[in-house]
């Protein structure tokens, strides 16, 4: 038996004592109202008339052609939003609404989860203050918008590297404040116990609907499932349903300009250490300071990673890799070409580590990618990116 | 003879106290390594009864801006573990009183936790505080600090429930650091009920030394704690941001600090007369 709130020795309760009443608090309701016949109503009720799902399992016929091998794509770039981050949304707040919290707080990188809560807070009537780095404000600009529109609070961070690692410090900074009335409503598969594994269960919609979509199309599991990793919300709740089965797992990571150069690919290129309340990989240098990281997608520029994605890849049972930059871009460009899907910047690093996995797969062999988010976000982006490297559309 | 046990030093301070004793908060390597070092030597001769050395890290959730500036002030300096070791052995050859390290669990993990321990009680640190290891994470490093004969310091909240406070007092040793507000480090106007009422129950169910920090940044603050029977004050981000102030004017800096903590010291130094008597705590230590 591992202990409370760890896998293997990851994750843990590293947070100041104040924070120590609203996680007990925290736990308490994963374990009594998240079971409970009337929150399982509400929230399939919100997940399925408000939200959209199930979202469809895509059977891609050109890029299967391309790869030889059989490409199906989870959309959650479908679900309301545009990207899976609601699904944790929707249900962190509305335990948050049957803990007697009327304000919410959250961090943001790309702004997708920002968004998320900001619709959640609206639909559920809970006021919203999102923390988001101030540089991410400028590479994210309409989601900054959307926010505001939405009725949410948008609080600029100019702290550190000014992007999602310091806009968790800030909003940890907030509810050590404001702990009584306040429910933190984290984005990821990160922080302190209970968090990775409510925001887990929240996401494993993900893999459940997976699981019962390509029974009915093929009659069968896949050979190999492919997903971005930040934080990891998105990779678990897709992976999590399939640990125990035969299916080859990969995660992507944010490569950067190459694991020599900037990056955030915190699982291949970090070592184990404390940050934002868990025990898990970092970067760091030598004396535990954290490493700025880098990547093209905001969603992925995280020094750190969940817990459970430290303990699967120390297990082996989970292949991490890196993407580099100019891949995730180049794959962009890929899928929007050979499906007309435009995916986030996130999920193209996705699409590159599939690109690269159906080299070792035979052509009926089955590849189920998780499209998480959609990349109207992005496009402004890249569109720059190809300018400045000339590169063509 | 025995050799001298660090802890001894911080039993005797409380032991020896006529008023609740003065902790004064500082960060290593602000501005740079020297000037840090004489801010500690200033601190002490201006009459500090305890010295807290805070190791920066560079994700401090449990601070406020002005210690998260000093820190990156530090960091920016070349501040590191290595020479956080340094700066105390250079420093504990003249300073007589306690000295804790204060950090955040990834500086001491990366160290080694049983290395980080024994290098500070080598360097001449009396106790550790780590901001953000809870009760519950707290066992390897009770047992390193155990192991170097210091103290582990542990806090109590406004928010610790009953239930955990006991387990907390069960394991603490040194003192209890009680952290009399809610929110991050930093100067506040007043000082609340609750802060005041907190002491008195923790007061109640322990016999160790209970010392308050975060919002106490003038000499009337330290009078309402003593009034309520403090046996310790700990004064951060006031001092901290006073030696950002005056980063670089070398003797100004220093006077800045002694006329400061001059002032903190005296009202500490009145210690609990004209108290009622029952409110007045009992040396309660052993």
């Amino acid at each position: 038996m591992m202990p409370i709130g760890r896998f293997g020795p990851y994750g843990g309760r590293f947070v100041p004592e104040t924070l120590m009443y609203a996680l007990e608090e925290l736990e308490g309701a994963c374990s009594t109202i998240i079971p409970s016949e009337g929150f399982r109503t509400e929230i399939e009720y919100y997940l399925k008339e408000y939200a959209g799902r199930p979202t469809p399992l895509t059977f891609c016929r050109n890029i299967s052609r391309d790869l030889s091998c059989r490409v199906y794509l989870k959309r959650e770039d479908l679900l309301h939003s545009g990207a899976h981050k609601l699904n944790n949304a929707l249900g962190q707040a509305l335990l948050a609404r049957h803990m007697g919290k009327s304000r919410v707080i959250a961090e943001t990188g790309a702004g997708q989860h920002g968004v998320a809560t900001a619709i959640a807070g609206a639909v559920l009537g809970l006021s919203v203050d999102v923390y988001m780095g101030i540089d991410d404000m400028e590479r994210q600009e309409m989601n900054v918008a959307r926010m505001h529109m939405l009725g949410a609070r948008v609080i600029p961070v100019r702290s550190g590297s000014r992007t999602l690692k310091d806009a968790i410090n800030e909003a940890l900074r907030d509810w050590v404040a404001n702990v009584q009335d306040t429910h933190y409503l984290i984005g990821s598969v990160v922080g302190p116990h209970p968090f990775p594994s409510m925001v887990r269960n929240f996401q494993t919609v993900i893999g459940k609907e997976i699981r019962s979509q390509i029974m009915e199309r093929e009659g069968r599991l896949p050979e190999a499932m492919v997903a971005c990793v930040g934080g990891g919300s998105n990779a678990i709740g897709m992976f999590h349903p399939f640990l125990h089965e035969p299916v080859r797992l990969f995660g992507a990571e944010a490569g950067g300009e190459g694991l020599s150069g900037r990056h955030g690919a915190t699982l291949c290129g970090g070592t184990p250490g404390v940050l934002h309340g868990s025990y898990t990989y970092l970067m760091q240098d030598a004396f535990g300071q954290i490493l700025e990281s880098h990547s093209i997608s905001a969603g992925l520029d995280y020094p750190g990673v969940g817990p459970e994605h430290s303990f699967l890849k120390d297990e082996g049972r989970v292949i991490y890799m890196p993407v580099t930059d100019e891949e995730a871009v180049d794959s962009f460009l890929y899928l929007s070409r050979m499906e007309g899907i435009i995916p986030a910047l996130e999920s193209a690093h996705a699409v590159a580590l599939a690109r690269k996995i159906s080299e070792d797969l035979e052509t009926d062999e089955i590849l189920i990618l998780n499209l998480s988010g959609r990349g109207d976000k992005d496009v402004e982006q890249v569109a720059r990116v190809l300018e400045v490297g000339h590169g063509s559309f | 003879m025995a050799p001298f046990r660090p802890a001894d030093r911080l039993a005797r301070a409380f032991q020896n106290r006529k008023g609740p004793l003065l902790v004064t908060c500082t960060i290593a390597g602000d501005p740079d390594y020297d000037q840090s070092r004489a801010v500690i030597l200033a601190l002490a001769d201006a009459g500090a009864d305890i010295i807290e050395i805070v190791m920066p890290f560079s994700d401090p959730v449990a601070d406020g801006p002005v210690i998260q500036a000093a820190g990156a002030r530090a960091l920016v300096a070349g501040m590191n573990t290595d020479r956080l070791f340094s700066l105390i052995r250079e420093v504990r050859k003249e300073v007589i009183v306690p000295i804790l390290i204060m950090s955040y669990a990834n500086i001491i993990i990366q160290r080694g936790i049983e290395a980080f321990y024994e290098e500070a009680g080598r360097a001449g640190a009396d106790g550790v505080v780590v901001a953000d290891v809870p009760f519950e994470e707290a066992g390897p490093f009770c047992r390193a600090a155990r192991k170097s004969g210091i103290d582990q310091i542990l806090f109590i909240s406004q928010t610790t429930t009953p239930e955990r406070l006991e387990k907390i007092l069960g394991s603490a040793s040194g003192f209890i650091y009680l952290v009399a507000a809610l929110g991050v480090t930093g100067t506040r106007d007043g000082i609340t009920h609750e802060a005041i009422s907190l002491l008195r129950r923790v007061k109640e169910s322990s016999p160790l030394p209970v010392v308050p920090g975060f919002g106490i940044s003038s000499a009337d603050h330290i009078r309402a704690y003593a009034r309520a029977g403090a046996d310790g004050v700990i004064v951060g981000s006031a001092i901290v941001g006073l030696v950002g102030d005056n980063a670089g004017r070398g003797m100004e800096m220093e006077s800045a600090i002694s006329s400061f903590v001059g002032e903190l010291k005296a009202a500490a130094s009145q210690g609990y007369r004209g108290i009622p008597p029952e409110t007045v705590p009992g040396t309660k230590l052993t």
